[in-house]
C-alpha cells in the first residue's frame, strides 16, 4: 500500500518499524506499539495500523479494535493546539461544563473536534488529578486552574 | 556524606507541578547558589504532602515552617530572610482556613489542622523523601520488610502474616489480600504474576498517582515479597498513561531497585528472583476490572470475562496471577516490618489499618487525606476538610465514585469502614470523597455518572452496554424538564436488572448514583418531573431568568452581552429579558455587577 501518505513519511515509519523490531518478540505488546506509533505520527491512520499488522502478523481487525476501543487512541489528525478540559467529579460540581460549553462555543467546535483552521482539538478529559485546582484545563502543556468561564476568551487568545 | 544544617522540601506531585512548582524549585536552587548556602542548604523534590488547594507547598526544616501557595517571586525574599537571617517570613506562610483555636499562631507542618487528625501509613514517605533517590527509601526502613521476608520467613509464613493482619483490598472491594495470596500460592505453574493495579480511573481519585509519585521504591518492595509468598517471578505495574509523572519516577525507581540487586536475579541472596515492567494504560475505566485489566495488559480490548476461573487460577496469559491495588500493596512493608497486631492497633475490627481519601468538591481543604478506618465523614469533611466554602451548606458526600452513592447530612457521623458505608447505600471504593452543596443538583450528578459509564462500558454485556444507555436517555430527559413520575420506577427497574445481570463489576455497581440519589434526594427528582422546577438552580432547562427591577442600574452590560439580544432597555433605567427568546445562556447572569440578575 504505497499511498501518498506513506510516501510521504518514510522516515517516521522507518523509525516505528525499528521499535517494532525490538519489541516484537516480547508477549502482549500491540498497545505498547500503537503508544510509540502514536507518539510518532500524532494519529493512527489506517495506514499505520495496516503498517503494523503487516509487520507483527497481528490481524488487521484486531489492531483495529484496540485503536478504537481506548480514547487515549485516535485515527483523526488533531489540531496544533490540544485542549483537554477535566470533566472529572470534582471539576464538574465545580461548574467544568460550564467552561467546556464556553470553550467550544468560541471556538465553534464540538466537544472531540478540532477547529477548521486546524489550530485547536477541543477534548474533554478525564480526571487529571489536580483536584486542588478545579476546573482545570489544559493546553499542550500548560496547565490553567480555578476557571472561570470569563477567563476562557483570554487563555484562548495566547495560542490564537 | 554532605551534612546540610537546612532542607527546604518542595512538592513535585501531579497538583503542585501543575501550579508551576518545578519552577520554584529551579528559583530556590538558584538563588541558594548565589547567596552561597548551597553547602547548608539542601533543596529536596518530594512527592505529595497531601493539602493540593495550597499548592505549590514549600516546607523548611528543621523549622519545619510551612510556606503555602508560593510562587517564584516569594522565593528570594524566603532564602535571604529565613535561609540566611533565620527569620521566618511569617507572612507567606500557610494560613488556617478551617475555624480553629490559635489560627493565627505559626504551625509547622503536622500542627496544621489538616494534619493533626490523620495517620499516614501508605503515604508515610510522601512528601518526605526524594522519590528519585533509592537511598532515601532506604534511609526510612525501605527494603528492610523484603530483606525480613526473604531471609528469616517462609512465603506460608508471609501469607499467614498477612491473613492475620486482615489487610482489606483498598481498591474498592475490600477482600482481605492475604486471603488472595492464598488462593494463589498452592497452585503449581511454570511461571506466576503478581499485578499492581494502578489503572486509577475513578475521576477526582488520586491517592494511587501520589504514592507511585511520592513513594514508588514501597509499591516495588510490596510486589517482590507478594511474589515471593506465592512463587511468582515477574511484576507488571498497570499504570494509566494520563501519569506521567508516575511513570517516569516508577521507571527511575525500577532501574534504581536492580542496580542495588533489589530486583532482579538471587535477591539477598535467597535464590528468589523477581523483575517488574510497567505497562501503559490508554484510557479505558474498565481496565481497572481485574480481568480487563489483563486483557489489556496482553495486548488486546479491555473486556471483563466470566469468573470463575479466578485470575489466582487463570490469570494473566492463562497462569495464577495476583493483583493488588497500589494503595494495598504500600500498606505491606510497614506491616511485615511491624507484625499485624501494630496494623490492628488503627481502624475497626473488620477493616483494620487506615484509608487514604481524596477529598475534593466544594470543600476548603482539597487534597489527599489518610485516616485511620472508623473515623466519622463528619471528621473528614469538616475537621480536616474545612467544610464547604463560602459559607454555603453541605448537601451530600460522594463516595466510590462511578460506582458509589451519595450520603447526605444525617450520615456524616457514620464511621468509614467498608461494611458502614455498604449498609448506607454507598461504597468504600478507591477512596474518592466528593463534596456538594446546595448549587450542586443531584438529579444531574446521577446524570454525569450514568453518561461516564455509557461511555466507558466496555460494550460487552447486554445490560451494561444497552441498559445504562437507557438510565441516561431517562436521566436526561429529566434534567431537561421532560420527565414523568412513571421514569422514576422505570429508572428503578432498570437498575435493579443491571445490578443482577451484568457481567463485571462495572455494570454491577454502575446503577449505584441513581439509586443513592433516588433514595435520599427523591424530593429533587419529584421537583424536575412534577414541579418543573430544579431546586438546586443548577439544570438549565428549568431555570428563568429575570431583572429585578429595583437592583438594576441600567448599566446595559447585560444588553451588550446577550448572544440573542433578547434583553431590552435604555441607560440607567431598568431591563428586561424577553423569556419568549431568552435561551438560558446565563451570560447575563455572569456579569451582572449588581446582583439584579435572578435565577428561578
Amino acid at each position: 500500500m504505497q499511498n501518498e501518505f506513506v510516501l510521504s513519511k518514510k522516515s517516521e515509519f522507518a523509525e516505528l518499524k525499528e521499535y517494532i523490531d525490538s519489541v516484537k518478540n516480547s508477549q502482549g505488546v500491540t498497545m505498547q506499539i500503537l503508544q510509540k506509533a502514536q507518539g510518532i505520527f500524532g494519529y493512527l491512520p489506517i495506514e499505520v495500523q495496516q503498517f503494523i499488522s503487516d509487520e507483527t502478523n497481528i490481524p488487521l481487525a484486531d489492531i483495529y479494535g484496540v485503536v478504537t476501543f481506548y480514547t487515549q487512541f485516535s485515527t483523526e489528525e488533531k489540531g496544533k493546539h490540544r485542549i483537554g478540559l477535566c470533566l472529572g467529579t470534582a471539576c464538574y460540581v465545580k461548574g467544568s461544563q460550564e467552561i467546556l460549553d464556553k470553550l467550544a462555543d468560541e471556538l465553534d467546535v464540538k466537544v472531540g473536534k478540532t477547529t477548521k483552521d486546524k489550530l485547536f482539538t477541543l477534548e474533554a478529559t478525564r480526571c487529571l488529578g489536580c483536584c486542588g485546582l478545579a476546573p482545570v484545563m489544559v493546553v499542550d502543556e500548560d496547565v490553567y486552574g480555578r476557571l472561570e468561564v470569563t477567563k476562557i476568551p483570554n487563555i484562548l487568545k495566547k495560542y490564537q | 556524606m554532605a551534612i546540610f544544617r537546612s532542607h527546604v522540601l518542595i512538592c513535585g506531585g501531579t497538583g503542585c507541578t501543575s501550579n508551576k512548582s518545578q519552577l520554584v524549585k529551579a528559583r530556590f536552587e538558584e538563588k541558594i547558589k548565589e547567596v552561597k548556602l548551597d553547602k547548608e542548604v539542601q533543596v529536596v523534590g518530594t512527592g505529595c504532602f497531601g493539602l493540593c488547594e495550597e499548592g505549590p507547598i514549600v516546607i523548611v526544616y528543621p523549622e519545619g515552617s510551612f510556606y503555602s501557595r508560593m510562587t517564584v517571586e516569594k522565593v528570594d525574599e524566603i532564602v535571604d530572610e529565613h535561609l540566611l537571617k533565620g527569620r521566618i517570613v511569617e507572612k507567606y506562610l500557610f494560613k488556617e482556613k478551617a475555624k480553629v483555636e490559635h489560627a493565627e499562631e505559626h504551625k509547622s507542618l503536622m500542627e496544621v489542622q489538616f494534619y493533626s487528625k490523620q495517620k499516614r501509613v501508605a503515604l508515610r514517605n510522601c512528601g518526605l523523601i526524594n522519590p528519585e533517590d533509592i537511598n532515601e527509601y532506604i534511609a526510612r526502613d525501605g527494603y528492610m520488610a523484603l530483606g525480613k521476608a526473604l531471609t528469616e520467613m517462609t512465603p506460608e509464613g508471609v501469607i499467614q502474616l498477612m491473613k492475620e493482619a486482615n489487610l482489606r483490598g483498598r481498591g474498592g472491594a475490600g477482600f482481605p489480600a492475604g486471603v488472595k495470596w492464598s488462593f494463589a500460592a498452592p497452585n503449581k505453574a511454570d511461571q506466576k504474576y503478581i499485578i499492581c493495579n494502578a489503572d486509577e480511573g475513578d475521576p477526582g481519585a488520586f491517592m494511587d498517582r501520589s504514592v507511585l509519585e511520592g513513594d514508588p521504591h514501597a509499591v516495588l518492595e510490596a510486589m517482590a515479597i507478594a511474589g515471593y509468598a506465592i512463587g511468582a517471578t515477574k511484576g507488571f505495574i498497570y499504570v494509566r498513561a494520563e501519569y506521567p509523572i508516575a511513570v517516569r519516577r516508577l521507571h527511575i525507581a525500577i532501574d534504581q531497585a536492580r542496580e542495588l540487586g533489589l530486583l532482579g536475579k538471587n535477591i539477598f541472596n535467597s535464590g528468589f528472583d523477581f523483575d517488574i515492567e510497567t505497562r501503559l494504560g490508554a484510557g479505558a475505566f474498565v481496565c481497572g476490572e481485574e480481568t480487563a485489566l489483563m486483557q489489556s495488559i496482553q495486548g488486546n480490548r479491555g473486556m471483563a470475562k466470566v469468573k470463575p476461573p479466578f485470575p489466582a487460577n487463570k490469570g494473566l496469559w492463562g497462569k495464577p496471577t495476583v493483583i493488588n491495588n497500589v494503595e494495598t500493596l504500600a500498606n505491606i512493608p510497614q506491616i511485615i516490618i511491624n507484625g499485624p497486631e501494630w496494623f490492628k492497633s488503627f481502624g475497626t475490627v473488620k477493616s483494620p489499618g487506615t484509608k487514604v481519601f481524596a477529598l475534593g468538591g466544594k470543600i476548603t481543604n482539597t487534597g489527599l487525606v489518610e485516616v485511620p478506618m472508623g473515623i466519622t465523614l463528619r471528621e473528614v469533611i469538616y475537621d480536616i476538610g474545612g467544610g464547604c466554602p463560602g459559607g454555603k451548606a453541605f448537601k451530600a458526600v460522594q463516595t466510590g465514585g462511578p460506582s458509589g452513592g451519595c450520603l447526605t447530612a444525617e450520615h456524616l457521623d457514620t464511621p468509614v469502614d467498608y461494611e458502614n458505608l455498604a449498609a448506607v447505600g454507598s461504597i468504600m471504593g478507591s477512596g474518592g470523597m466528593i463534596v456538594m452543596d446546595e448549587d450542586n443538583c443531584m438529579v444531574d450528578i446521577a446524570r454525569f455518572f450514568l453518561d461516564f459509564i455509557v461511555d466507558e462500558s466496555c460494550g460487552k454485556c447486554t445490560p451494561c452496554r444497552v441498559g445504562t444507555k437507557r438510565m441516561y436517555t431517562i436521566l436526561e430527559r429529566i434534567t431537561q424538564g421532560k420527565g414523568t413520575l412513571e421514569d422514576l420506577d422505570e429508572l428503578e427497574s432498570l437498575a435493579i436488572s443491571i445490578k443482577n445481570s451484568s457481567l463485571c463489576g462495572l455494570g454491577q455497581t454502575a446503577p449505584n448514583p441513581v439509586l443513592a440519589t433516588l433514595k435520599y434526594f427523591r424530593d429533587e427528582y419529584i421537583a424536575h418531573v412534577v414541579d418543573k422546577k430544579c431546586p438546586a438552580k443548577h439544570c438549565k432547562a428549568l431555570l428563568t431568568y429575570e431583572i429585578d427591577k429595583d437592583k438594576c442600574t441600567g448599566c446595559t452590560l447585560c444588553a451588550r452581552k446577550c448572544p440573542v439580544s433578547c434583553i431590552s432597555g435604555t441607560v440607567k433605567n431598568p431591563h428586561e429579558i424577553d423569556q419568549e427568546k431568552c435561551i438560558k445562556c446565563g451570560n447575563c447572569y455572569s456579569v451582572c455587577r449588581f446582583g439584579a440578575v435572578q435565577k428561578n
